[in-house]
């Protein structure tokens, strides 16, 4: 079989009134200026207290505005807690295994509890290292450790403060609010 | 000698010190009002977050702290020979821009205690001219900012903005040509006077109207010659090194205001040249007449008011369709630069003062 060459041709060839610039420039003027006036206006009505469909612009104000986060979202970890009230974590050192950043460093001891193997006499995750791929939640034999807490700006001034110890980790709960469809989740 | 003119030299002073504060504050409002407009046109809100004890205002107060900031910042200058030209370069380029404003007619004459008053600081007969080349000199702050910082990308950034400047500003000057045929003056009160006349009675025989072709040129070269997109690769700090490499601090800032600067200049005198100046439509010295029949007769402060309101309305107009273009369009390449400026509109403009005259000699105007 000859080989055959396919051209393709990239470019269509302007018409005159392309080349001349001049009513294309327009055009794109007349679209700028357009959006201009319909947010200026939209603003004003806004301002003045009349509610309009759109609004004149689709900025989210971050910090006092939130998005709302996705349900599927890996937020901070915190650790979950048995009925009697302890850690759940039986420091079976899973997840500092699988982690992927080594960033999680759990000191393990005996537990008074016979039934209970050990527990972890110290857990600390830094937060800095963490690249939040979820596999110490999978690892978890024992559901101990979440990451649904809601908490994503973790952001601080020293590397220290970015070391989670475990009085942290156990102190912190889920909390639904930053996320905008939880209970959909909740049904799934 | 000297007493006789003293009113006179204290009235000048008074002028001038009122045009530079007016043109300088009006170019700091500039910054604020080019990023909201920008904003606006993006579907975004624009800066909002300076405030002053919980008020933002939106976001005025950004040009504070704009001009805050460029003060407080650390201020380098390079190991150069020329450290005098390396400090002096940006307030070089400052000052001839904020010269060209001296003679810009910002209002009509008005006769105050039995002597004729206008903002306007000198009316030279040759004041078009005098514009033009103060304009001119402008080039020296940018050429020598890049030559003095004592880098090569430096001086290479202020090579390009120096060809750049110098080819637009012969298309800036040959298309003012044209208009300023017609109106067989380069005195900028005369040049406003003549366009306050009328084509059948009531059209405005605006520059605009009369030399339409020589507008659109100006306004194209007087984008390039301040800098501004789409020809504004002086300016794209980012992505091509230019001129103001080695320059930080306020040094930076004056360099980046002088563009502001020069953007008001453009406009002014496009809305002198062009845009009739302080001349309002339908409005006489006696007040408001349509086609010959007075309709509204106004006190001539009034009158005068309104003339000179009119001008600053027709600056921001224009200064707004600049801004229009700057985030309207992307920026051209560098061949295409200097194609449009040498090989189209040059030649368009020299054609323009071709018909023109043509047109004056037949009608023997």
């Amino acid at each position: 079989m000859a080989i055959t060459v396919k051209k393709i041709e990239f470019r269509r060839k302007l018409t005159f009134l392309e080349r001349i610039w001049l009513p294309e420039i327009l055009r794109g003027l007349w679209i700028t200026n357009r959006h201009f006036v319909v947010n200026l206006s939209l603003h004003i009505l806004n301002a003045v207290g009349i509610k309009t469909r759109r609004k004149g612009a689709v900025t989210i104000q971050y910090p006092e505005q939130h998005r709302g986060y996705h349900w599927r979202l890996r937020t901070a970890h915190y650790l979950t807690r048995r009925e009697g009230g302890g850690p759940r974590c039986v420091g079976c050192m899973m997840c500092e295994t699988i982690c992927p950043a080594k960033c999680i460093y759990i000191v393990a001891k005996e537990h008074p509890d016979p039934e209970t193997e050990k527990q972890a006499a110290s857990f600390t995750i830094d937060m800095g290292k963490c690249v939040y791929c979820g596999l110490c939640v999978e690892a978890c034999p024992e559901d101990a450790i979440r990451m649904d807490s809601g908490h994503l700006e973790i952001s601080c001034y020293s590397r220290q403060e970015m070391m989670y110890p475990i009085d942290r980790l156990l102190a912190t709960e889920h909390d639904p609010a930053p996320y905008k469809d939880y209970k959909r989740f909740l049904q799934e | 000698m000297f007493p006789d003119m003293l009113p006179e030299i204290l009235i000048d002073t008074a002028k001038a010190g009122a045009v530079l504060t007016g043109v300088l504050s009006f170019g700091g409002l500039l910054t604020w009002v080019e990023r909201k407009q920008s904003a606006l046109m993006q579907d975004r809100i624009g800066a909002n977050r300076a405030d002053i004890l919980g008020f933002r205002l939106l976001g005025l107060f950004h040009i504070m702290t704009d001009g805050l900031k460029m003060f407080m910042k650390e201020e380098f200058i390079p190991r150069t020979e020329h450290r005098a030209l390396f400090v002096l370069a940006p307030f070089i380029a400052w000052t001839f821009a904020l010269l060209g404003f001296a003679v810009i007619p910002f209002s009509p004459t008005i006769t105050v205690l039995g002597a004729g008053f206008s903002l306007q600081i000198a009316n030279p007969e040759i004041g078009i001219l005098y514009v033009f080349a103060m304009m001119g000199m402008t080039v020296y702050g940018v050429v020598l900012g890049g030559w003095s910082s004592n880098n090569n990308y430096a001086l290479l950034g202020s090579m390009r903005a120096t060809a750049q400047m110098i080819s637009y500003e012969v298309a800036l000057a040959a298309a003012a040509v044209g208009p300023l045929l017609v109106y067989n003056s380069l005195n900028m009160q005369q040049i406003v006077l003549w366009q306050g006349g009328y084509f059948q009675g009531w059209l405005p025989l605006w520059g605009i109207v009369v030399q339409p072709l020589a507008f659109l040129i100006f306004l194209t070269a007087g984008t390039a010659e301040t800098k501004r997109i789409p020809f504004d690769l002086p300016e794209g700090e980012s992505e091509i090194i230019g001129f103001q490499l080695e320059y930080s601090s306020m040094r930076f800032g004056a360099f980046m205001f002088t563009d502001f600067v020069e953007k008001i200049l453009i406009a002014c005198l496009a809305t002198t040249l062009f845009l009739g100046g302080w001349q309002v439509p339908w409005l006489s010295d006696s007040g408001l007449a349509f086609g010959g029949a007075s309709v509204l007769p106004l006190a001539a402060w009034l009158v005068w008011a309104l003339r000179a309101a009119a001008f600053a309305v027709k600056v921001c107009i224009v200064i707004y369709v600049l801004m229009l273009v700057r985030w309207t369009l992307p920026r051209f390449r560098y061949d295409q630069l200097m194609h449009l400026g040498w090989k189209f509109l040059l030649p368009l403009a020299f054609a323009n003062i071709i018909v023109t005259a043509i047109v004056l000699a037949v009608l023997n105007l």
